[in-house]
């Protein structure tokens, strides 16, 4: 047996750690790419959104590299991605592929079912082995949230442009070659220092704008699919953060209901005054997140979404009124397999230009 | 006796002017500024796919009237921006939002809200106090930008110029399905089959495109007035018309509306060598644009991308190279 699994950013790091410890046969799908993207879309419903789409491809990209069994998460609520473990499996079936597929609903409460899931992918393992398996995958985890968060600090004051992205990519190798929480410990150690040395002592703006980014899990993470924003808008010397961070989401969808963590509530406060429903996806995380950035004084929000996302598109409705209240600049960007980076370019420095201008007018008056 | 011996010592420096340049998809727009940011020289001319040549058509004829003139900066914008920046040795390279921005709020100093249509784009700016608050631009929908009006004018038999006023001679617009351009040309022939008027259609298109404009590329924004309505459709009587009936308030139109974007990428340039402390400009001069340029392209075969790489040549010099996502070729 084979596994393989649909990217999302790097979640493959900590994805391949957990299953590969686990003693199952992992094939890592190719970085998506516009191969990716085209079989994908070529085999989907046209107005399904675009997660759908390139997870189509990841899988058969990796079954092309001998997978056959394919594990992917399940989810509830008004978002069209809980329906989408089934929906694929249909449409691999109809291909003609031959594969079994594991969805792992997340658990309300309850473990049983996911341990069941995760046993069916990987056998009958010892309590103690999944415990381990677990820490290695949970080192990796947030060996990962903290470069990338490093690589996004150090964008606006790097040597050489791109110096910040190529450090992230080989730190990210270290941490993704490590077999034991001690060397993830050690890997981390190496990659800060690498970003650390990717930054220019003096380089960049002293005081650069800082943007956040919000939106939809998916397109927020997975730089292919939404034109690389965070790598373009740190290469224009903006500091950037974003509302969902790998450890956070797996804390919230897998983790939350079952050890009772309350950590995830915040957004749902701040986001009370102008939306108190939960609407399906993050729709209620882009707007809590937004207040959220608006009260840390960030120069402006990003709103990041797959076309036709109805979470999305609620709060993308929702988002002109905290502007005007909070007197935050928000743009949202919607993404389909027809996006162009040239469209997404002009945006971003159009972006990036009224926020500078609007910091060097407020200098200006003192 | 003093006054002339300045005016002597002026003879000896040329003028110091700025160039701007918006390489656009349907035109390419050239203007010369004065220090003082009036217009002394502009050009409209269609982009035909060939901007290379265009840019170099335009800055031939300008060569002759800018003769006696210093460039002391360069800007380029539009979607050519990069190209026609690397030409020309641009001082300033600038996305076509902040260009239009800049351009409007120097005409009208306290503009709140420009409309920006143009040959295949459409654009709203938000301003306060003159600067930019909030923006957008047309996403999935170019009905109601050039291309569709001159297309329409074309099927219906009336000149672009006559449009507007042909709306103008209306008295009962008929509604037509504004949501989409492919639909709304097939109400539009429903509408002639029907008997009705053609400057009722005519001014019912131009109301039908105002709202498609207003409900995708205006939705949510907050328009206040003084409104500029800038871009070549601005030259559309018929359309000023219509935005001024659904907005309920008097549109300017700026005189140079069809060249604002070249105008605020020549301030641009301006305030760049400006805050850069003065030094000559990168223009590489009215000559070197007799050179021989060319652009080609290449598929990457590194990745599964496949990157459409961009070579842009002097002569046989590569200047300037882009279009890889992984930015390996963007050095040589």
């Amino acid at each position: 047996m084979k596994v393989t699994f649909a990217h999302m950013g790097n979640l493959y790091i900590t994805v391949r750690a957990l299953l590969e410890d686990l003693g199952a046969e992992v094939v890592v799908p190719p970085m998506p790419s516009k191969r990716t993207l085209s079989i994908g879309s070529r085999h989907s419903p046209e107005f399904a959104c675009l997660p759908l789409k390139v997870n189509i491809g990841n899988y058969i990209e990796a079954m092309e590299l001998g997978a056959d069994t394919i594990a992917m998460a399940g989810g509830v609520g008004p978002c069209r991605f809980g329906l989408y473990g089934e929906v694929q499996k249909e449409i691999l079936t109809a291909l003609g592929y031959k594969f079994e597929m594991i969805i792992v609903e997340p658990p309300q409460g309850r473990l049983r079912h996911v341990l069941q899931q995760v046993g069916r992918l990987v056998g009958r393992n010892p309590v103690g082995r999944y415990v381990r398996a677990a820490r290695l995958a949970w080192a990796k985890m947030t060996a990962v949230d903290e470069l990338e968060r490093l690589a996004q600090a150090a964008r606006p004051f790097e040597g050489h442009r791109g110096a910040a992205t190529a450090a992230l990519a080989s730190a990210l190798e270290l941490v993704d070659d490590a077999g034991s929480p001690a060397r993830v410990k050690r890997a981390l150690e190496e990659g800060r220092e690498v970003l650390r040395a990717a930054r220019e002592p003096g380089g960049g703006n002293s005081d650069p704008p800082r943007i956040g980014i919000v939106g939809e899990v998916y397109v927020v993470l997975e730089p292919f699919v939404n034109c690389e924003v965070e790598r373009r808008l740190g290469e224009m010397g903006v500091l950037v953060e974003r509302s969902i961070y790998i450890g956070d989401w797996v804390r919230e969808h897998l983790l939350k209901d079952v050890l009772r963590l309350r950590k995830g509530r915040r957004p749902y406060e701040l986001a009370k005054p102008y939306l108190c429903h939960f609407v399906g996806g993050h729709g209620v995380e882009t707007v809590g997140s937004t207040v959220e950035y608006a009260r840390q004084r960030f120069d402006g929000v990003i709103q990041l979404a797959p076309f036709t996302c109805m979470p999305e598109i609620v709060a993308q409705d929702v988002l002109p009124a905290v502007s005007r209240d909070l007197g935050i600049p928000v743009m949202t960007l919607v993404f389909d397999e027809h996006s162009s980076d040239a469209g997404v370019i002009t945006r971003l420095e159009a972006f990036v230009d009224m926020v500078e201008r609007s910091r060097r007018r407020r200098a200006s008056r003192g | 006796m003093v006054e002339m011996a300045g005016m002597a010592g002026m003879a000896g420096m040329a003028r110091k002017a700025y160039l701007g340049v918006d390489v656009g998809s349907v035109s390419t727009n050239l203007v010369v500024l004065d220090e003082r940011g009036d217009v002394l020289e502009s050009l409209y001319l269609r982009t035909r796919g060939d901007p290379i040549a265009v840019i170099q058509e335009g800055m031939r004829t300008l060569a002759q009237a800018a003769s006696g003139l210093e460039m002391a900066g360069v800007g380029t914008t539009g979607s050519g921006r990069r190209l026609a920046g690397v030409i020309l040795g641009a001082d300033c390279v600038k996305n076509e939002i902040t260009a239009h921005a800049v351009a409007s709020a120097r005409v009208v100093p306290d503009v709140r809200t420009v409309i920006e249509i143009g040959g295949q784009d459409s654009k709203i700016i938000i301003l306060r106090d003159g600067a930019v608050l909030d923006f957008a631009m047309n996403t999935v929908c170019a009905a109601g930008t050039g291309s569709f009006l001159d297309q329409q004018a074309g099927r219906l038999g009336v000149p672009i110029e006559r449009f507007g006023e042909l709306a103008l001679m209306s008295t009962t617009p008929v509604r037509i399905a504004g949501r989409c351009a492919v639909f709304a040309e097939s109400d539009m022939i429903h509408k002639q089959q029907m008997g009705h008027r053609i400057e009722d259609i005519v001014a019912g298109l131009c109301e039908a495109l105002v709202r498609n404009y207003l409900n995708n590329v205006g939705k949510g924004k907050d328009i206040r007035p003084p409104v500029v309505f800038q871009g070549g459709v601005a030259a559309n009587a018929g359309m000023r018309a219509a935005f001024e009936k659904a907005l309920a308030t008097p549109i300017a139109v700026p005189e140079h509306y069809n060249v604002m974007g070249a105008i605020g990428a020549a301030l641009l340039a301006a305030e760049q060598v400006d805050r850069r402390g003065g030094g000559a400009s990168r223009f590489r001069g009215f000559q070197a644009l007799d050179m021989d340029y060319a652009a080609s392209s290449f598929e990457c075969k590194g990745c599964p991308n496949l990157c459409e790489v961009v070579n842009i040549k002097m002569g046989h010099e590569v200047i300037a190279r882009w279009g890889s996502r992984c930015g390996k070729w963007d050095s040589f």
